[in-house]
């Protein structure tokens, strides 16, 4: 029935499959099945101690664990072991590179689309080798972050740029939308590779490592994806039962991104803005620098004067140009992924309240039936370590994600603010050394406007 | 100030010593009257006003008044006297100016700020009544006067003496000159072309340098206008930032400082923009004046072209008179003429007749001679103080624009330098987060 995919594989290949929570199709996925690997994932999560190199531990534990039941016999509580975890990107752990380049157009009789080379360098075990060579298509990359979906619904899994651009565009593969992609598949790859439990995840390695044909069997093999476009009925419905007796501390994490999501918003509109302003700033800047440049040749006198004046303009405008080229690079991509990550993280808010719903509506059907009670009761067992596991999954998930993207936004603004610090002072060296070569002709008519400089 | 010559149209020589004009307030002009002492006046245009009138139509009009005060600074104590204190409006200013144009045709006559805001960039009011733009015109009217006043010849027109001295009946006292009945009308007529067949080739390279100037500082200051408007909306822009980032400082525990107070600079940093631009139209004045400058220089051209045509077309009324003059004496016709074919078809005239034509044109020739002697005189004196003033205009054009763009470069230092202040702040702010 169920297509038994190993949702994460644990660094020892010798892990049986276990079933991932959510196999089934429909977007019901995340609540139906078996609480499947929950107990594996959990162990993932406790597992990944910063300074632990041996992640033999991991394997260990694991392999006490029946893949399809959770255990009694965890030897701590998961909350305490949750404490002890920080999920801390360690730049020095890295063992896993990726890059995404070298975007080339195929046609065929059908369609025209874009596949882009994927490098992965490696010096994990699990991979057959060191270094890989891919071609993947946006398709693949929507095929991966669905499974990643499917097998970790109470994680926040990285945002993929949108399919299409909103305004304005009317060739789909125009360049700078092509570049904009690229970086931010690159991006996106690489928060997987970071990610702690998700970096293990079978579907991630095959995407990473297997050729198109291996690719394509790999993906018909289990349920095809699921289209996460929409909600059943009976999940919106789900979710506002979810809602309701949703616990306090994601209460807060709910307005937490509910509000963070319109302010990031707001934030990607006008830094959106500011480039656009910029750039008609120094399309305007381009102009006039010329035109003092033209003035000179009727002007014997002035002729230093004007053309200094014009090569301080230019050179202006050059910075100008400069700082642009910074905003795009690093504010306006990092800023915009902010804005679709909190969607991500409203959808996953919005699956553990599913998640929460299910199992208020068992316990429910309880308190009204008296036949089944002892079925009933085995399947709120079930949902309740469901819950738990996803509660869990989530609040670390949620305080990684919460640290990375003050440290990302820290960042961004503050490379923003760099960039406009340069800017001023090139325009500013430029300009002093114009009126420091004027004012050496021009005596000391000092107007109290002189700048006290140096 | 005081002696200026009863007849206006008198021109006297300029003055041996060269004043400071300057478009500054409160700046002073140096003249001296028969060498014997120096006296220094003052000239502000210290206030502006709304007032409400009837113009000549009997109709309600709202119009601005502007205050003129003139000083006069005794020279060895330094003191300065409120000597005369009255109000004009700009209708009275441009009486002024074209009264000196008709009287000095010859000189390159100061311009007047102009009459309706161009060049303006949108933020910024083109409403006459803007108090802004009032403002702006009080400066430049105040320039105006300060130039005219600095002007070695012009300083000491009488008319000009009374717009500073006497507030009522100006106006008629202006009128009675009828300099409006002087007025070459000609000198309107500013598409018309004259064919000129020896024109001054100095005349002719200036007219072509003023069409330039006026062309490149009419496309600077567009431009610059709409620099100005881009510049404007990238640093509004940045005040959004601190609205959004007080807002979401309210959910957060660590990065809420940061941000509220990296908000802070980006409101400051948006909010500075209005004082730099408004700092830049002074300086976009300062390029009007020298437009607007150009249009006078034509019109001293634009003179010499007409003086030199009627040079010519006398010229050449006069050769031809000459030439029917000996045809007549000869006997001889070689030109064609209307006497000469009636004579033909209705039989020649007498003697006497002849000698009675010979008698006129000789009369009409030798007044023509003497005309054309006192047009090549006027022409050459007129080309003789023109280039005169003309090379004085070159020498404060160059100074004053040179000043022009140093101060623009100062400008652009200042600005510089606040958005390195507020950015570091921000930078600050921001690594604290």
């Amino acid at each position: 029935m169920e297509g038994e995919r190993l949702a994460s594989q644990a660094r020892s290949s010798g892990l049986p499959a276990g079933g991932a929570t959510g196999e089934s199709p429909g977007v019901d996925a995340p609540l139906l099945g078996s609480s499947g690997s929950s107990a594996l994932l959990q162990a993932e999560v406790l597992d990944l101690d910063e300074d632990e190199d041996d992640l033999e531990v991991f394997s260990k534990d694991a392999s006490l664990m029946d893949m399809n039941s959770f255990s009694p016999m965890m030897p701590t509580s998961p909350l305490s072991m949750i404490n002890q975890v920080k999920f801390e990107d360690e730049p020095d752990l890295k063992d896993l590179f990726i890059t995404v380049d070298e975007p080339e157009s195929h046609v065929t009789t059908i369609e025209t689309f874009i596949t882009y080379r994927i490098i992965t360098k490696t010096s994990r075990g699990e991979f057959d080798s060191s270094e890989f060579e891919v071609r993947r298509r946006y398709q693949d990359f929507l095929w991966l972050k669905g499974k990643l979906e499917e097998a970790h619904p109470t994680l926040i899994i990285p945002p993929l740029p949108e399919k299409f651009i909103v305004k304005g565009m009317v060739e789909r593969f125009n360049d700078d939308f092509i570049e904009t992609r690229r970086k931010a598949l690159q991006k996106f790859l690489n928060r997987i590779a970071d990610h702690p439990t998700l970096t293990f995840n079978e579907d991630f390695k095959v995407f990473l490592t297997a050729q198109a044909w291996e690719l394509s069997s790999h993906k018909k093999q289990g349920p095809g994806l699921l289209s996460r476009m929409g909600q059943t009925v009976r999940a919106v419905a789900l979710s506002m039962r979810g809602v309701k007796s949703r616990p306090e501390e994601f209460m807060e994490m709910n307005n937490f991104i509910e509000i963070f999501s319109q302010k990031i918003n707001l934030i990607d509109k006008i830094s959106q803005r500011i480039y656009k302003e910029e750039r008609e700033y120094s399309d305007e800047m381009k102009e006039y620098g010329p035109i003092h440049v033209l003035w000179s040749a009727s002007e014997e006198d002035l002729v230093d004067s004007l053309r200094g004046v014009a090569r301080c303009l230019d050179q202006c405008c050059k910075a100008t140009e400069k700082r642009m080229s910074g905003l795009s690079e690093a504010l306006l991509p990092a800023v915009h992924e902010y804005v679709l990550y909190s969607e991500m993280v409203m959808g996953v808010m919005k699956r553990r309240d599913q998640i929460q719903a299910e199992l208020d509506s068992k316990v429910e059907a309880l308190t009204y039936k008296k036949a089944d009670t002892d079925l009933l009761i085995e399947e709120i067992g079930k949902l309740e370590d469901k819950v738990e596991c996803a509660n869990n999954a989530l609040k670390a998930d949620w305080e990684r994600w919460k640290h990375n993207m003050q440290n990302d936004i820290k960042s961004a603004f503050t490379d923003m603010a760099e960039e406009n610090i340069h800017y001023y002072e090139q325009c500013l060296a430029t300009w002093e050394s114009f009126l420091a070569s004027q004012t050496d002709l021009h005596m000391e008519e000092t107007s109290e406007d002189k700048p006290e400089s140096h | 100030m005081e002696q200026a010559p009863r007849d206006p149209e008198r021109q006297l020589q300029p003055a041996p010593l060269e004043p400071l004009g300057h478009p500054d307030a409160g700046l002073q002009a140096a003249m001296t009257e028969n060498n014997f002492w120096l006296k220094k006046i003052e000239i502000n245009v210290s206030e502006a006003e709304k007032r409400t009138g009837r113009n000549a139509m009997n109709m309600q009009e709202t119009y601005t008044a502007y205050l003129i005060e003139t000083r006069s600074v005794e020279h060895t104590d330094g003191q300065s006297v409120l000597t005369d204190s009255l109000w004009r409006r700009y209708s009275e200013f441009e009486l002024l100016r074209n009264y000196l144009l008709v009287y000095y045709p010859h000189i390159v006559v100061p311009p007047l700020p102009e009459k309706r805001a161009e060049f303006v960039w949108h933020k910024l009011s083109a409403d006459n009544m803007d108090p802004d733009f009032v403002e702006r015109r009080r400066i430049g009217l105040e320039n105006f006067l300060l130039r005219v006043a600095s002007h070695p010849i012009l300083c000491r027109d009488k008319i000009f003496y009374l717009f500073l001295t006497q507030e009522g009946n100006w106006k008629e006292t202006v009128n009675e000159t009828g300099f409006q009945l002087k007025a070459d009308s000609r000198l309107k007529a500013l598409n018309a072309t004259f064919r000129v067949k020896n024109p001054d080739k100095r005349f002719t390279e200036l007219k072509h340098y003023s069409d330039e100037l006026q062309s490149v500082i009419s496309h600077l200051l567009r431009v610059r206008a709409r620099v100005a408007d881009r510049l404007y909306g990238v640093y509004k822009v940045h005040g959004n930032y601190g609205r959004v980032f007080s807002e979401w400082s309210a959910i957060e525990k660590e990065m809420g400082d940061g941000l509220q107070s990296a908000g802070h600079h980006m409101d400051v940093y948006a909010s500075s923009i209005d004082d730099i631009l408004e700092d830049e139209e002074h300086y976009a004045d300062q390029l009007k004046e020298y437009l607007f400058y150009a249009e006078a220089l034509r019109a001293v051209c634009r003179k010499h072209e007409l003086m030199q045509y009627d040079l010519e077309m006398a010229a050449q009324d006069l050769a031809s008179k000459k030439q029917q003059c000996e045809e007549l004496a000869t006997g001889t016709v070689r030109t064609f003429s209307l006497k000469g074919m009636t004579t033909k078809l209705f039989g020649q005239e007498t003697p006497e007749q002849r000698e009675a034509r010979i008698k006129v044109l000789e009369e009409q020739i030798s007044e023509g001679e003497q005309q054309l002697k006192s047009k090549n005189l006027e022409g050459r004196e007129f080309v003789k103080n023109a280039w005169a003033d003309i090379e004085r205009f070159k020498e404060q054009k160059n100074r004053d624009l040179k000043e022009a763009l140093i101060s623009y470069a100062v400008m652009q230092i200042s600005m510089c330098k606040k958005g390195i202040q507020v950015w570091t702040n921000a930078k600050e702010c921001f690594s604290k987060m």
